[in-house]
């Protein structure tokens, strides 16, 4: 699309988008694709990526399932005899061949049956369904909260660079990378649950339940417990928005069209928000969407510090039990969530940035 | 000879930047202090944390010598079975330094190979590896480690587990952060590989296994000496991380991790000091080694960042 200053030139507004190939003489039109076309070759190719990522992950998952430890073992007690382990064996179809037990086992987790825990003998499915709204609240509300004080903080750094507040929020955000999540979730309840006594330092609180989802968002105690869990959980990736902001914005101010737009005598505030900002903001959905994946896996450090019973807290339980179908089920679940994450990033970076469109990828 | 090198690396760029940079001077020495204290720790720690004869249970949870209560023979305290904080402190910040640089050696070892292949090969071996690295850096490395972590408990037999965690430790943190080392290695191999002096070698007959570690190798060892730097911080923190979720070195051997996962349980009684004094060790540690990589970094290519 043209500049906006541009736009009102009827005669850039209905010619065909123009393709240009690289190593051939720029403004010469060579050929034209469709748009459409362009978009679906990429949205296959990353389906395509997708779809080999998860079978990649799932094969890890079957190999850990079937392998590690011996599933027979796992499920019957001392006193069972060789023959009603053999028979058990032939019908969980653990004699077939290897391939037919990898697509078995790969057509039972897509409908959603990870089989039965080893420690507790409830099937997996019903398990992580009961832990899952904790993880996803959780990691959603600190996502929130990582936005919404890091881009800010990211355009004050960048704007006022040598202010005393901007000085103190790099040097904070600098111990921000250097500490462990644990710690923070510690400190954090050393000072307001020991110390003042203002926050609940374990636990989700009370829950609503809403069809098989739980919440915690609807009650005080819910909304008072989820205070320190998110924000342990959003301090890493706030600094690393801060930061990011700041890197990029200070990068585009030193630019020919923001320079151009000064010479136009435009206010300071829409050289700032409507066109720093705006072109600062590609890279920060980016590095923002892959981090809400890295913001799930990182809610087990978390959740361990807080005690906050979602799939994190699951995890490291089965992990120290050596309860395998929990997981191979935990993995995939994982893997499933940053593969569309992913997906979802790239999709958004097509429909920000038009110079992707052009070229395709 | 010897003092002819020592005054040529005296008056080099890096010894004139580091003495003009109070950061990286400030963090030199607090991790030489550490890593001293590390070192030392049989000859400088008032008590042996090992010992099991010389815990009293009446000393457990002294706080502080400057608190009201403190005694002088426990300078930062003792835990919940009478340890001396202090000494616990040394010990185990020798562990946390152990693992830390022996991950990151098996990270660097098995990256530089695997980048150096890569680049120098290219084609299908190169698509393999790199294509292992994308889905491997698609998922955060913490997950990695206690994933593999994890499936090393379910293979080795459960009487070895606690004898053996340190190596199994090592391993899944080293496995975790190759990616990066074999990432920018390939690409500065790429870049080597196409120079006349490489031409020059193969022209005379070397074989690839011989040009990449005689003439390659220490032409692209600049960046992965920052990598490796700042992948110290990492690993050391990743180490006291999963120590702290209680998958890493179990209680008898105490490292970082383990002392703070251990005060973590007495923190509502009150007695901070068993997870703090160990949190703030764990701190300077990670901060001196960041700061000191982030000083390399600029030093060593100020284009880099």
């Amino acid at each position: 699309m043209a500049p906006a200053w541009l736009r009102g030139a009827s005669f850039l507004r209905n010619r065909p988008m123009p393709v240009w190939r690289p190593g051939r003489t720029p403004g010469v039109r060579t050929q034209h694709i469709p748009r459409a076309f362009i978009m679906a070759s990429f949205i296959a190719k990353r389906i395509f990526q997708s779809i080999f990522v998860m079978l990649a992950v799932s094969f890890v998952a079957f190999a850990l399932f079937r392998y590690v430890g011996d599933p027979i073992n796992n499920m019957v007690g001392q006193d069972t005899t060789l023959e009603q382990r053999a028979q058990l064996k032939e019908q969980l179809g653990l004699n077939d061949p290897f391939l037919t037990q990898y697509l078995r086992f790969v057509n039972h987790a897509m409908h959603g049956d990870f089989g039965t825990s080893y420690r507790q003998r409830r099937p997996v499915s019903e398990l992580i369904e009961s832990r899952l709204p904790a993880t996803l609240e959780l990691s959603f509300v600190s996502a929130l909260i990582a936005l919404a004080m890091g881009i800010p903080m990211g355009i004050y750094t960048a704007l006022r660079r040598r202010g005393v507040l901007s000085q103190s929020f790099m040097a904070v955000s600098l111990v921000g990378v250097s500490l462990p999540t644990f710690l923070t979730g510690i400190l954090m309840i050393l000072v307001f649950g020991v110390l003042l006594r203002w926050l609940p330092t374990f636990g989700r609180g009370e829950v609503v339940h809403l069809g098989w989802w739980s919440s915690g968002l609807f009650t005080g105690s819910g909304r008072l417990s989820l205070i320190m869990p998110a924000f342990t959980l959003a301090l890493f990736q706030m600094t690393l928005i801060m930061r990011l902001v700041r890197a990029e914005m200070l990068e585009v101010m030193q630019t020919d069209f923001i320079r151009f737009a000064r010479a136009r005598g435009l206010t300071e505030r829409a050289i700032n928000f409507r066109h720093a900002l705006k072109n600062t903001l590609v890279p920060v959905i980016t590095i923002t969407g892959l981090q809400l994946g890295s913001i799930i896996a990182f809610s087990i450090i978390t959740e361990t510090v807080f005690q906050w019973p979602g799939m994190g807290l699951l995890f490291i339980q089965s992990i120290g039990v050596v309860d395998i179908p929990v997981m191979a089920a935990y993995l995939l679940l994982i893997a499933f969530f940053f593969v569309i994450i992913n997906l979802v990033v790239d999709l958004l970076y097509f429909a920000v940035d038009p110079r992707l469109r052009v070229q395709g990828l | 000879m010897a003092s002819h090198t020592l005054s040529r690396f005296m008056s080099s760029d890096a010894v004139y930047s580091f003495s003009r940079s109070p950061v990286a001077v400030m963090s030199a020495i607090v991790l030489l202090v550490i890593v001293l204290g590390a070192l030392g720790a049989p000859i400088i720690a008032p008590h042996d944390p090992y010992d099991l004869a010389s815990l009293d249970l009446l000393d457990a949870g002294t706080p502080p010598v400057w608190a009201a209560d403190g005694s002088a023979r426990f300078l930062l305290g003792t835990d919940d079975q009478g340890r001396d904080m202090l000494s616990a402190i040394l010990y185990g910040s020798r562990i946390s330094l152990v693992v830390g640089f022996a991950s990151v050696m098996l990270s660097l070892l098995i990256g530089v190979s695997l980048g150096l292949i890569s680049g120098y090969a290219g084609g299908r071996i190169d698509t393999l590896i790199m294509r292992v690295a994308d889905i491997q850096l698609s998922f955060p490395a913490i997950l990695i480690a206690l994933l593999i972590d994890g499936i090393a408990r379910g293979l080795l037999p459960r009487d070895a587990q606690d004898a053996l965690s340190i190596y199994v430790l090592i391993f899944s943190i080293g496995i975790s952060g190759w990616v990066q080392f074999a990432r920018t290695v390939r690409g500065a191999t790429m870049v080597e590989r196409n120079k006349e002096y490489v031409q020059a070698a193969r022209l005379i007959g070397m074989g690839p296994s011989t040009v990449l570690r005689r003439h390659i190798l220490p032409n692209v060892m600049g960046p992965v000496l920052v990598i490796a730097t700042i992948h110290l911080a990492v690993a050391i923190i990743t180490e006291a991380t999963l120590s702290f979720l209680g998958v890493g070195i179990p209680p008898t051997t105490p490292s970082l991790g383990t002392l703070i996962r251990i005060g973590n349980s007495y923190l509502f009684s009150g007695e901070w000091w068993i997870t703090i004094f160990p949190g703030l060790a764990l701190i300077a540690l990670a901060l001196s080694v960041n700061l000191l990589g982030d000083w390399l970094r600029d030093t060593l290519n100020p284009k880099l960042n």
